[in-house]
Formats: C-alpha cells, structure tokens, sequence
C-alpha cells in the first residue's frame, strides 16, 4: 500500500541576492541542496516543506542509488501512500543554511578570502533559516506551502514559519519540539560544544587549516546527544547489561551500550562537520519566538492563520511531552486551531524517525485533511 | 453505544464556540460543524479516537479531564459539553465549575442512577445494576461518581448554577413520554443545560 519515492537526486540552487542574518552576520550569496519528491500541481498549491533537526540533511526519503541501504531521515512518513503522500503532495525538503551536505555552511568558500568560512562562517538562527526558505518557495513559484512539518529543531522551524510567514503556510506539523530550550537543554548542548573545543585538533576552528578534524571531540559531543535522544526504557531494552557483542573492539569497553556509543560517534565524525555541530547546536540554543518578539508565547501566535498539529511522544525527555503542550496551551490561549496527541512510545526523542502505527494514523489523518482542503480527489 | 441527546443541538447556537469534553470519535462535534457550523474543539485522551475525530476535520487535543481546564481562559467558549463522561470523573463538582468557567453555557448528560431497573437490580436484586445502560460490573467500571437527577440539581443549587434546561432520554437519544413526566424514575439519561450567568 506505501512505497518508497525510491531513487532520488538532490539539486543544488543557488541564490545571488545577499542574506542579512539575524544576529549581525551577512551572507553574500548562498546554495541550498535541495530535494524534492512528488510533483507540483499546475495551481502550486500541494507544497510540503520538510525541516530537519539537528544533524538531519535534505535527504529526508528515498535512496540516493540502487545499492544505498539506508533511506532518508524521513522515509517512514514520505513517499507513496504514506502520510505525507507523494502521490499528492509536492515536498521539498533541504539542507539548512550552515549545514554540511552541500548547502553553504562552514565548508563552503569564503568569497572574500577565497577560503573555507570554517569557525567565521557566521551565525544563524531558525529565523535566518526560515528566511532562506521563503526563498526557497519563491524559486519553485510557491506562494503558500500546504503544510511545514518537521521533528525537534525541524518542528521550531514549522513553529517560526507559522510566525514569521503566516500567509505563506497553511497548516504545521510540529513535533517532538519546544517552544523554546530550557536550561537542561543548553547544558546537554553546551557539553557537546565544549568536547568539540576542547579537542587538540579543534585549533578554534581552523582544523582544515591544520588537514586534521577534532574528530575525538565530534564523536563524544555525539555519544552525549545520543544519549538524550535515547529513553532509559529503550537503552534497557537495545542494550541492557549486556557485554560487547566481540572483544575485537577498543580497548576498555566493558558494555554494549559503550561499544555502540562509540561506534556512533566515530560514524557521526567521519560525516559532520565540526563547526556546523556548534552553529547548528547555537541555532537551537538562541531558539525563542517570544524573545524576538519579546511578548507571551500566546500573544506572538496570535498573528498565525494556519491549523496546528502538535505531536510528543511519552518518552522523550529531550522535549518531553509537557514541552510541546506549552505550544498546545499557547495556542489553545491564542483561539488557533491546533489538535494534539501525546504518543506512547518507548523511543524517547527518536520516536519522531521511527515507524509506528498509531503516529502513522494521526500524522496521516491530519495530511489527508491538508490534501482535502486542496480541493483535490482522492 | 448510546447515542445522543436529539435535543442537544437545539441548544447550540449557530457560530458559536463549542467545546467537547471526552468528545469520542468526534460524531456530535462533526454533526454540529455541518448544522450549526460551529468553531469545534474536542478533548479525547484515546489516541485511536482522535485519529477518528481528525479524519472528520476536527481540532482535538489530547487531554486528561481530570487535569483540569487550567490551560484555558474565562469564557473562551459559548458551550462546553460533556455527555456520558462526568460520573467517571475524580471530581464531578470540580469539572461543573471548570465548565461554566471556560464557557458560558454547559451541556451535561449523564445515566441516572435511579432510572427504574437500576432500582430494581439495586432495590429488589441486591445487585448492582448491570445493564445496557451501566454495562461493566462494580470492580471494573469507569463511573465511579453514579448520581441522579435529584443529586444533580443539589449539586448545581449549591454551586450556584442555574438550570436553563432539562430533557431526559432514552438510550438512543430519543425522549420517552414516561420520563418526561417522571425523569427521576424513568429518565434513563438525563440532560442538562446550565449556566453560571444571570
């Protein structure tokens, strides 16, 4: 009944006009690498952008060759049939400015030094982030997206867009997000910032400068956000007390769960970038739609026309339900239309990624309406 | 299944902000969005149901009654109803007053207690009733606060609520003649219309 959007190739755009950023910085000119799936109706009117998280990309479905093995981020809920339907739905997804998949980040030349930006790659936040998108939509002619959706960071981008774009999107999907982070959850990212810094071969940054990556400190700055992302139920339940799985490995792994730390974060080295960990992980810090506005949340709402979905799932103790029910009360205080569900789950924070049924079932529900309203036939 | 009162939708106002407390799969809501086109909202804690209550269009959150209305405001509403739901709530007088607080009229519905075979499985039986009505036996049922008519209307006198109007139905929503001369004795539901205002 669902299928794969199977083999997909992303585009690179680029984008002449100078960007200000919100925090001071400038952007000359900037690409995002983009994916996109289903096709765009003649009226422009069955657009989905997809926002990713923290260290999520713009592959978020389908196969980027016949021998590649794993899917995009977002494959359980993107393709034919599912709930966001390709078949119906035209969905763009990219990656972010600052990124490291080939949208211009850190990586990217430095038009005025002819070099990497690397650490003076300046910052950004989920508004300047927002901003590149609604560009984005102007490239393929849209004028308003049928829905934004997204997971954790991905879900404030959608939160932001219903702010700062309110005529340009029609219905959000926020979920497992918060309105904004909490204490807890700087401290979490600022240990991740410090593991990378405090790394030898982090030279402030400039580790292209010196052929080397600060890949000791990206792996554990991962082993910690893993770890956050992960529910004690579901750590229990993967690993237990169980010893590694073959002595071949590192010396000084007495746990499975220690091995696979391990491995994930010699994974996550070998294919981020350092300096985007910080920016992105400051993005994520410096979220907070009522401190640009300096107003309640319910009253920085008020200007949103579209219809909310807000999902959390039992687990998360990243962004506990309780977190994404501040959004829900906002905006119930704010008389905007919004449903929400709490799902039980014993994925925490990585819920959002993971196949399930009933989450399925409401997404689903929710994106069948979203196409309804299109005026379009089943 | 019982279905709802024929006379709730007469008592909603055209336009007017409807919430549902424990609104099921979102059947009554959807009825009056097409009738009355309402600005709906439901409370449901059975995630099946809201996928249900989405299917149709509905706004519903998620949301534990005996939470509470905290989250939201004075009057945010010109009805909030609640059927078959207040005798399985911790505390029924609480939720009364939350309703008439966050809205300007409530619709309750619950199972009169004192509904005639209740009194005979009760009275004459020795047993407590066991019926279409209040299906699940004493150790496992959900209604934990059973009242009657005659209670309800002390409630609301000490509450200060004022009655605006009262039905009483069968099980499948319609009114029998018996109970409306004798609601107390052969009102299988009753219903209620309030309001705190004067």
């Amino acid at each position: 009944m669902t299928g794969s959007v199977g083999v997909v190739t992303p585009q690179l755009i680029p984008f002449e006009t100078p960007l200000d950023l919100e925090r001071g910085g400038r952007l000359p000119r900037y690409d995002l690498m983009v994916e996109t799936y289903g096709a765009l109706n003649a009226q422009k009117s069955n657009a989905v952008l997809v926002c990713h998280a923290l260290s999520g990309d713009h592959h978020a479905a389908g196969y980027h060759g016949p021998e590649d093995t794993k899917p995009g981020w977002w494959d359980s809920y993107i393709g034919p049939g599912k709930a966001i339907d390709t078949d119906r739905f035209f969905v763009v997804s990219l990656n972010n400015l600052g990124g490291c998949s080939g949208s211009t980040g850190p990586l990217s030349m430095n038009p005025e030094t002819g070099k990497a930006y690397g650490p003076d790659f300046p910052e950004v936040t989920v508004l300047d982030w927002v901003h590149s998108q609604a560009r984005l939509a102007d490239y393929f002619g849209i004028e308003q997206f049928a829905a934004i959706a997204g997971g954790s960071l991905g879900g404030m981008q959608a939160l932001q867009w219903s702010i700062t774009y309110p005529a340009r999107v029609k219905n959000a999907a926020i979920i497992a997000a918060a309105p904004r982070l909490t204490a807890q959850n700087i401290a979490f990212n600022e240990v991740a910032r410090q593991a990378i810094m405090r790394d030898p071969n982090f030279f402030e940054g400039n580790y292209a400068d010196h052929e080397v990556i600060p890949a000791s400190g990206l792996g554990l700055a991962r082993m910690v956000g893993h770890i956050t992302y992960l529910s004690d139920v579901s750590m229990g339940k993967k690993f237990g007390r169980r010893l590694p799985r073959d002595d071949r490995d590192a010396e000084g792994v007495n746990f499975a769960v220690e091995q696979y730390l391990r491995y994930q974060g010699e994974q996550f080295s070998g294919r981020f970038d350092a300096n985007t960990y910080i920016l992105m992980t400051r993005a994520l810090d410096y979220f907070d739609p009522t401190n640009t506005e300096s107003m309640p949340l319910p009253s920085v709402l008020q200007g949103t026309t579209c219809q909310f979905l807000v999902l959390s799932f039992t687990t998360d103790w990243r962004f506990s339900p309780s977190r994404s029910e501040e959004i829900v009360d906002a905006l119930i205080q704010a008389g905007k239309p919004v449903s929400y569900s709490r799902l039980e789950s014993t994925h925490g924070h990585d819920a959002f990624l993971i196949p399930d049924a009933t989450y399925n079932r409401i997404f689903k529900a929710f994106m069948d309406r979203v196409f309804r309203d299109l005026g379009g036939d089943e | 299944m019982i279905t709802h009162s024929h006379q709730i939708p007469n008592w909603i106002t055209i336009h007017s902000r409807v919430l549902d407390l424990g609104c099921g799969d979102g059947k009554l809501l959807a009825q009056l969005v097409k009738s009355h086109h309402i600005d709906a909202l439901g409370l449901e804690l059975d995630p099946a149901k809201i996928a249900t209550c989405l299917d149709q269009g509905l706004s519903v959150i998620q949301q534990d009654l005996n939470r509470g209305l905290s989250n939201f405001n004075d009057r945010q509403f010109d009805t909030v109803i609640m059927t078959q739901t207040l005798q399985a709530i911790r505390r029924p007088d609480l939720a009364l007053s939350e309703m008439l607080r966050v809205g300007r009229e409530a619709i309750v519905t619950f199972p009169n207690f004192a509904y005639i075979r209740n009194r005979i499985q009760l009275g004459l039986a020795g047993h407590m009733p066991v019926n279409p009505q209040l299906p699940n036996p004493w150790y496992d049922t959900p209604n934990i606060h059973l009242s009657t008519f005659r209670d309800f209307e002390e409630l609301c006198q000490t509450l200060s609520i004022r009655i605006l109007d009262k039905d009483t139905s069968n099980l499948s929503g319609k009114r029998t003649w018996l109970g409306t001369v004798w609601p107390n004795l052969f009102g299988e539901v009753a219903v209620y219309r309030l309001t705190k205002e004067s």
